[in-house]
């Protein structure tokens, strides 16, 4: 009884002190995140800025907010980054990729999650020994392999590019689709199969709608990846028709070096989706990543 | 009862004939495999071949062109090793790299998370301000970056104006050979830093706040409570990030080509921007592809000494 009665003093005692000490430490905490969050943020803030401005203005004023809000530099950016044909080049990659990744990895996790054939080990190991291989070991080679199909044989390079985003992120999806698969409990699909479903509508209508959030998750991961890839991109396709909004928007830069106003409005163009996306689906995002990173 | 005393299939033939060893076969064998074939096709025509041809292409002297290979054993090696200057120099960028993404980031990331996951209003929009550079194209903040170290125009130059000052702190950070690749650093760390940010919270806020308690009562201040209490709830997690980004440091590729290509006279190249032009621009696609192996063994040997490490149960 005194013990309890001990207990519960010390943790009011203890409550009180530590909620004086966050009230005094808070302001310091605060003080160092508005730090941190304005080094995060002004960068862009800068760039939102400068995007609506002329370039006379950049000039004497290259890091303030606007004196005279102008939007020309948009259409103008627009149209000489040729904005028109790579973003909807970025949005086939980015859905292609996707699209593949979610159904070949979601068929081949739910295989290794629940069908467990016979080499399902050795298949799991040379995966986890794959991702593990940088990309430089096998970039030389593959150049040639993709040269090959492209030139000889006549294959779209588009084609070609998204079939190795998804190569690549395929131990990502395999690993991560069949570890939200095994933690579902398997009496559901059992009593699916009780009530006379065959193996293909366990698989399509009860282990696929179970195993969302991994696919989700996926999905972002890898749709997010591909947005913003650029160094596979600049190794594959180099007819301008065919660039993503990050190789295109890398020339584009290039090309008007100095035109600050232009290139600005031509980053926001590139971020605007991604901000959109990411602010509504905060959450998801920030999970997702993280998940994602430590997975692989 | 028929059944019962049927005889159980033992050759192929019979095996085949037999109805319920056929469905068995089809259902736990063939299917499986037909799900997981198109992706693990697609892997090994992308990865695992022309990685096992990358080995052999880095023992050849092939210009990436044309039909004349020659088999010259380790020549590509000893060159890099021997005689190259140029990838001394890449080689020693690299392990800058990697001191300088070993230490800043993992500092800013823990302080920031600490001070994070003590605060309750407003932690859910300060964590989400603070992730957005993350998910930011590499061109994209390349670019906003390079306009804000301009020396003429930049945060800089401002700093100059302010102070009554000229071409003090307004100077060219990225053209200059001293401070080129860890100007390149500082902003691929912008960018990433964030990443590093979110997992340690998300590992601090899965410690039981008990702990925390107990270490009130043992009289701990906060130092000895983030050394005793968090670091070692965040072991795995920062372990394990320890590793991928030592990994990462020999793979860097993106930000310096995108912003020096390695330069200024070779001040800011890495091994990963020397193969890409040696394969790429040079026409020496063997030494680009030893390059390359290079590049995976010091990748492999990271994840040796972790992996060891983990075995004999070090207490890291």
């Amino acid at each position: 009884m005194s013990a309890i009665g001990n207990v519960s003093l010390r943790d009011t005692v203890l409550q009180r002190g530590r909620s004086r000490e966050r009230g005094r430490l808070l302001v310091f905490n605060h003080v160092v995140l508005l730090a941190l969050t304005a080094f995060a943020v002004i960068p862009l803030v800068v760039v939102a800025f400068n995007s609506v401005k002329t370039n006379l203005e950049i000039g004497q004023n290259p890091l303030g907010p606007p004196v005279n809000v102008v939007v020309e530099n948009f259409p103008n950016a627009w149209d000489k980054g040729n904005f028109a044909t790579t973003m909807s080049n970025s949005i086939i990659y980015v859905v292609a990729t996707i699209a593949a990744e979610l159904v070949f990895g979601g068929l081949a996790a739910y295989a290794l999650a629940r069908k467990k054939p016979p080499g399902s080990d050795l298949l799991m190991l040379y995966f986890l020994v794959a991702s593990t291989v940088p990309l430089w070991m096998y970039i030389v080679p593959l150049f040639v392999q993709i040269n090959f199909l492209k030139v000889k044989i006549g294959v779209d390079a588009r084609i070609l590019l998204i079939m190795v985003y998804v190569a690549t992120r395929a131990p990502l999806s395999i690993f991560l689709l069949r570890s939200y698969m095994i933690d579902l409990p398997t009496e559901l699909e059992d009593a699916a199969r009780v009530d006379g479903a065959n193996e293909l509508q366990v698989m399509t209508r009860i282990v696929f709608p179970l195993t969302k959030p991994g696919f989700l998750t996926v999905g972002l991961v890898v749709g997010l990846g591909v947005w913003n890839e650029f160094l596979l991109a600049l190794t594959f396709i180099h007819d301008p028709k065919q660039y993503p909004v990050t190789t295109s928007f890398y020339k584009f830069v290039d090309r008007f070096d100095r035109d600050w106003a232009l290139t600005s409005a031509g980053a926001i163009i590139i971020i605007f989706p991604v901000m959109v996306l990411f602010l509504s689906l905060q959450r998801q995002f920030i999970e997702g990543l993280a998940e994602g990173g430590v997975k692989l | 009862m028929a059944v019962l005393t049927q005889k159980k299939p033992t050759t192929l033939v019979e095996k085949f004939n037999d109805q319920t060893w056929r469905r068995k076969f089809v259902n736990n064998v063939l299917i499986p495999w037909i799900f997981i074939a198109p992706l693990l096709i697609i892997h090994l025509y992308v990865v695992a071949i022309p990685a096992v041809q990358g080995i052999y292409m880095s023992l050849t002297d092939w210009k990436g062109v044309g039909m004349n290979v020659n088999f010259v054993g380790l020549e590509n090696y000893r060159e890099l090793f021997f005689e190259d200057e140029t990838f001394g120099k890449a080689l020693s960028n690299n392990i800058l790299w990697m001191a300088f993404f070993l230490t800043v980031p993992f500092i800013l990331a823990l302080f920031c998370a600490t001070m994070l996951s003590q605060v309750r209003r407003g932690g859910m929009l300060y964590r989400s301000i603070l992730f957005i550079p993350y998910v930011l194209a590499s061109v994209v903040t390349a670019t906003i970056w390079k306009n804000l170290l301009n020396p003429q125009r930049g945060i800089g130059a401002a700093v100059d104006n302010i102070l009554g000052l000229e071409g003090v702190f307004g100077v060219a950070y990225l053209g200059r050979t001293d401070s080129a690749l860890m100007s390149i650093a500082f902003i691929d760390n912008w960018q990433f830093w964030g990443f590093l940010m979110i997992l340690f919270l998300a590992a601090m806020q899965s410690i039981p706040p008990v702990l925390y308690d107990a270490a009130k009562i043992d009289g701990a201040n906060r130092w000895q409570e983030f050394r005793h209490v968090t670091l070692p709830g965040i072991r795995p997690i920062l372990v394990f990030m320890f590793m991928m980004v030592a990994i990462f440091s020999f793979l860097a590729f993106d930000y310096i080509f995108l912003l020096t290509q390695g330069g200024p006279g070779g001040a800011s190249e890495v091994i990963a921007t020397q193969l890409y032009k040696n394969a790429f621009f040079r026409f020496q696609a063997g030494y680009g592809a030893a390059q390359g192996v290079v590049i995976s063994i010091f990748a492999g040997f990271i994840i040796l000494i972790f992996v060891t490490v983990k075995r004999r149960g070090w207490d890291i």
